[in-house]
């Protein structure tokens, strides 16, 4: 079963970004480093609850917030 | 400082370790902060650099193409002035410089005739590092915006000290150094580039490690990346980050109202002193806090002397790295004695200097 994703970006400020405006509108993100099966060098990734994949999107959206992917997460 | 090189000593944007995030959270927020001061548009348009000579250069060096012409004020300082001059000297640019008057202001009318259509960029100090004469930025941007050129301003001097809004000032690039008005400690700096400027215009002029797009060979146009080549100053920008925090707390106003009020007393005990000459407009609410004088029959390196030996007041002479101003104030080559006035001056300072300055004029 999918609990999380994880949001993949080019750049460290993106990601910085990214958790600030989520944290300010109150989703329960994490920064985590990139989990092995997925690459991404700019060596952080974040991860949200799956449930809300849209609404995360929005919020990221309107802060132009740009990404390099968003995958489906499951933690062992 | 030593708290983030204790506790945040991970290299950004390199790994995904605790410590690399932390110091990567350091520097995103001290871009908020500096957006934020400057009404910037956008955070990640805010690049770190080493000082504002760095902030100026990777501007002039990757914005300027072969044939491009320049217009700046006669009151630049060097770090306009000297990368102009060599772009210049290698046949690439066309600079024109607008006049100004002995006290620092620009004549609009004729820097309104130069900007003929064919300006790439304008380059303004916003306020003089020799007489503190602020410089009409908002009225000479939107002269150059209805020409088609961008606006630079040099804000080494105003930056913490003058209020800064790129966007009803019409800013198109800010640098700014972080070890003056700003509080930050020396080998910090930035330029902030304005969100209407397309930044695939701007090369970057050092390309490297950026911890993104690893996969590739060629530098990337992610923003703040592209100018970020290497390592970042950490430690700095942390203490950067500390001294924008307390004057954001303590107020750009009161700063600039405390800085008036020992200007004030400054040029007043000054200019009524026999043998004293001060430069500039003798008007507190047409400078910043910097003072230049000299006096009649004295060197300005034995004012400087014993100013310092004597008293322990400690000042600079010479040309201030600003040969084009003391030229356009007409004290070129021998400069003056600059007096410098910060938030942490205090009127028991100001008047022993103007006792000391008196003692000296009369021996």
């Amino acid at each position: 079963m999918t609990d999380y994703g994880i949001i993949l970006f080019h750049t460290t400020s993106a990601a910085m970004r990214a958790e600030k405006v989520l944290s300010r509108e109150g989703f329960p993100i994490k920064l985590i480093p990139v989990p092995r099966e997925l690459s991404s060098d700019c060596g952080v990734s974040l991860r949200f609850d799956w449930n809300q994949q849209e609404q995360v999107r929005l919020v990221l959206d309107k802060a132009k917030v740009e990404i390099a992917g968003i995958h489906p997460y499951s933690e062992e | 400082m030593v708290d983030v090189l204790e506790k945040a000593g991970g290299n950004p944007g390199r790994s995904g370790h605790s410590l690399s995030i932390s110091a990567a959270r350091v520097l995103y927020d001290t871009r908020e902060d500096i957006a934020q001061l400057f009404h910037a548009s956008d955070p990640l348009r805010v690049i770190f650099t080493g000082n504002a000579t760095h902030a100026i250069n990777t501007a002039l060096h990757g914005l300027l193409k072969p044939g491009d012409t320049v217009i700046a004020s006669s009151m630049e300082h060097n770090a306009v002035m000297r990368p102009l001059r060599h772009l210049e000297e290698r046949g690439e640019i066309h600079l024109r410089v607008a006049p100004c008057t002995p006290d620092g202001r620009p004549d609009l009318n004729a820097f309104a005739g130069m900007l003929d259509g064919k300006i790439r960029l304008v380059v303004i100090i916003h306020a003089s590092n020799v007489i503190g004469t602020i410089l009409p930025i908002a009225e000479m941007s939107h002269l150059a915006h209805q020409a088609g050129a961008l606006v630079m301003v040099d804000a080494a001097q105003s930056a913490g000290v003058l209020p800064i809004d790129m966007q009803t000032m019409g800013i198109d690039l800010l640098a700014f150094t972080g070890h003056k008005g700003l509080q930050g400690p020396p080998g910090t700096g930035g330029l902030i580039i304005g969100g209407s400027v397309d930044t695939s215009q701007i090369e970057s002029i050092l390309q490297g490690g950026t911890g993104s797009r690893s996969e590739s060979e060629h530098q990337p146009e992610d923003l703040p990346d592209k100018y970020e080549s290497g390592t970042p100053n950490l430690a700095g920008i942390a203490g950067l980050q500390a001294g924008i925090r307390w004057l954001m707390k303590r107020g750009i106003e009161s700063i600039r109202a405390h800085e008036q009020e020992l200007n004030r007393t400054l040029i007043e005990g000054l200019s009524v002193m026999h043998g004293v000459r001060v430069y500039g407009t003798l008007d507190p609410n047409k400078s910043i806090a910097i003072v230049s004088i000299t006096i009649a029959g004295k060197r300005v390196s034995e004012v400087c002397f014993r100013l310092d030996k004597e008293f322990g007041i400690l000042c600079r002479v010479g040309l201030h790295c600003a040969p084009s101003a003391h030229r356009t104030m007409g004290t070129f080559p021998e400069g003056t004695v600059r007096l410098a006035l910060g938030v942490f001056t205090t009127k028991e300072d100001i008047l022993k200097t103007v006792q000391a300055l008196e003692k000296i004029a009369r021996s």
